[in-house]
């Protein structure tokens, strides 16, 4: 069995001990989502009166764009803050002398930020439909790989973001909220790629993201589900896990061998 | 009779940070039911032992066996007979006391977490404790949730850093005769690093002093003080402190 039931279950269970202790922790996933929502959708609204109807879909660009985002971005968190909990709250060696294999660590921020996305994407997909008309269910059965491949990609940024922080501690920990921000620009959320400079298309064909927020645009003009953008998303979804995978463990190793880990728990 | 197979063997452990070596060629070992101090003043090693021992850092030559097998080779079925406390590390503060004791028995495999989290708080007289917030309790209680914790599995060794550093007299006088207890009822082997002679007097039965990454003597605490013309452990530390002991030694 690649992951330890007890131990991935224990790990999740620590969060929703929190969760459900703290509700206020809650707000987090929702305030910001919610307050992005309401600047989007009310500035779209007004982009559209000015427009006078020339870009009718404009709104639904926006919203879907801007709920997609967050899909990724608190997938990222829910695996970069889980490691930081840890951190600030001195706990991370019990769980390193603990019988916790890697894997099992990972897996469970990884369902962490399952946990994230899910509170938030209801949240956002209710408002959105009751301010804005807005449904998310207008992706149909599409929306799954689209949400899939987000959280896929988000896991790999979270697990880029947790090395870094491992091997430059505390100090670093602002890239837990920024990493997901540099890929952003390039990422074509919430214009297409082709607004692009040309060199710096390939660059963005090369995210997985960018692959899904291309399909979502091609959904909400009318096209059917771009499977094969969601094919080619998953591919380079594996390529990015097999580098994340491989540069996680990497600054495993270096953080053992410099004994950063210690001192990153510790500090 | 077949040799006893030792607990715990440090093999020739060298751990290098840059220009800095920090053990050098560090051997020793624990035998089953033995509690074996690590002592020595700051900068002898102590803390990079314990961590090679515990597999957060890996050395630069030289192997960690504990139950004759390497550490690196069977880590997690080590582990889950091993524990480890620290005054240096908590619990999750933002969780309440059976909160983070359950998070640990799931995560150590315990048959019945329920059942064992009480065993260990009526043993550790912090069953009022229960429902505290593990962020608010004082010091002493603090430590003895954390030894809740380190004893959850049942391990076979256990392994403390400075466990009494910042409690009072009282309540480190009764985590040392804890240990005591434990070590004698369940056979627990125990390595225990500490600054306290006291400490280290009532736990351990033998030690180990390091001094710059190595092993400066090994054996009872009377042995090793007397061998160095020192009428206490305490005075041993301070001359090894000092750069007194040493000499000797090399003499």
């Amino acid at each position: 069995m690649p992951f330890s039931f007890n131990s991935v279950s224990a790990l999740v269970l620590r969060y929703v001990f929190l969760y459900t202790r703290h509700p206020v922790r809650l707000v987090e996933l929702v305030f910001w989502p919610l307050v992005d929502l309401l600047v989007w959708g009310f500035l779209t609204i007004y982009l559209q009166r000015q427009a006078a109807g020339v870009f009718p879909t404009t709104m639904t660009f926006l919203l879907g764009g801007m709920i997609l985002w967050d899909v990724l971005f608190r997938s990222q968190q829910g695996v970069a803050i889980s490691f930081l909990e840890d951190v600030w709250t001195r706990n991370l060696l019990n769980v390193f002398v603990a019988p916790v294999r890697t894997v099992d660590y990972v897996a469970a921020t990884c369902l962490v930020g399952v946990l994230r996305v899910g509170v938030t994407l209801v949240v956002l997909a209710v408002v959105a439909a009751v301010a804005y008309g807005f449904k998310l269910t207008a992706f149909g059965i599409g929306l799954l790989p689209f949400l899939a491949n987000l959280m896929l990609f988000g896991w790999f940024l979270g697990m880029v973001s947790t090395a870094l922080i491992m091997r430059w501690g505390q100090a670093a920990e602002s890239l837990a909220w920024a990493i997901p921000f540099f890929i952003q620009p390039l990422a074509a959320v919430f214009y297409p790629v082709s607004v692009l400079p040309g060199w710096l298309q390939p660059i963005a064909n090369a995210l997985p993201c960018t692959a899904v927020f291309e399909g979502m645009r091609a959904v909400l003009a009318g096209q059917h589900a771009p499977w094969g953008l969601m094919r080619h998303a998953l591919l380079l979804n594996l390529a990015w896990g097999a580098v994340a995978g491989l540069f996680f463990a990497a600054n495993l190793r270096y953080v053992r061998k410099t004994g950063l880990l210690v001192k990153v728990a510790t500090q | 009779m077949p040799p006893v197979i030792p607990i715990l063997e440090a093999d020739c452990l060298v751990k290098v940070f840059g220009d800095l070596t920090a053990l050098d060629g560090l051997s020793f070992a624990v035998a089953p039911g033995e509690s074996l101090g690590l002592l020595g003043v700051n900068g002898a090693g102590k803390t990079t032992a314990m961590n090679l021992l515990l597999g957060l850092t890996t050395p630069t030559t030289g192997v960690v066996r504990i139950f004759g097998k390497d550490l690196w080779r069977h880590r997690i079925e080590i582990l889950r007979q091993i524990n480890f406390s620290s005054a240096y590390t908590s619990l999750p503060s933002n969780l309440l006391v059976w909160q983070n004791l359950t998070v640990f028995a799931k995560l150590y495999g315990v048959a019945s977490p329920k059942q064992r989290i009480e065993e260990l708080l009526e043993l550790l007289d912090i069953t009022h404790l229960r429902k505290s917030v593990t962020g608010k309790l004082s010091a002493g209680e603090s430590t003895r949730v954390n030894m809740a914790k380190a004893l959850l599995n049942e391990p076979r060794l256990l392994l403390l850093d400075e466990p009494t550093a910042s409690l009072d007299p009282d309540i480190a006088d009764r985590v040392r005769k804890l240990l005591r207890r434990l070590q004698k009822e369940r056979g627990l082997s125990i390595l225990y690093t500490s600054h306290n002679m006291r400490d280290i007097e009532e736990v351990c039965d033998r030690l180990v002093f390091l001094h710059g990454g190595k092993v400066l003597a090994e054996g009872t605490p009377g042995d090793i003080y007397e061998r160095f013309n020192r009428t206490s452990l305490e005075d041993l530390f301070i001359g090894v402190a000092r750069g007194e002991v040493e000499a000797i030694g090399l003499k």
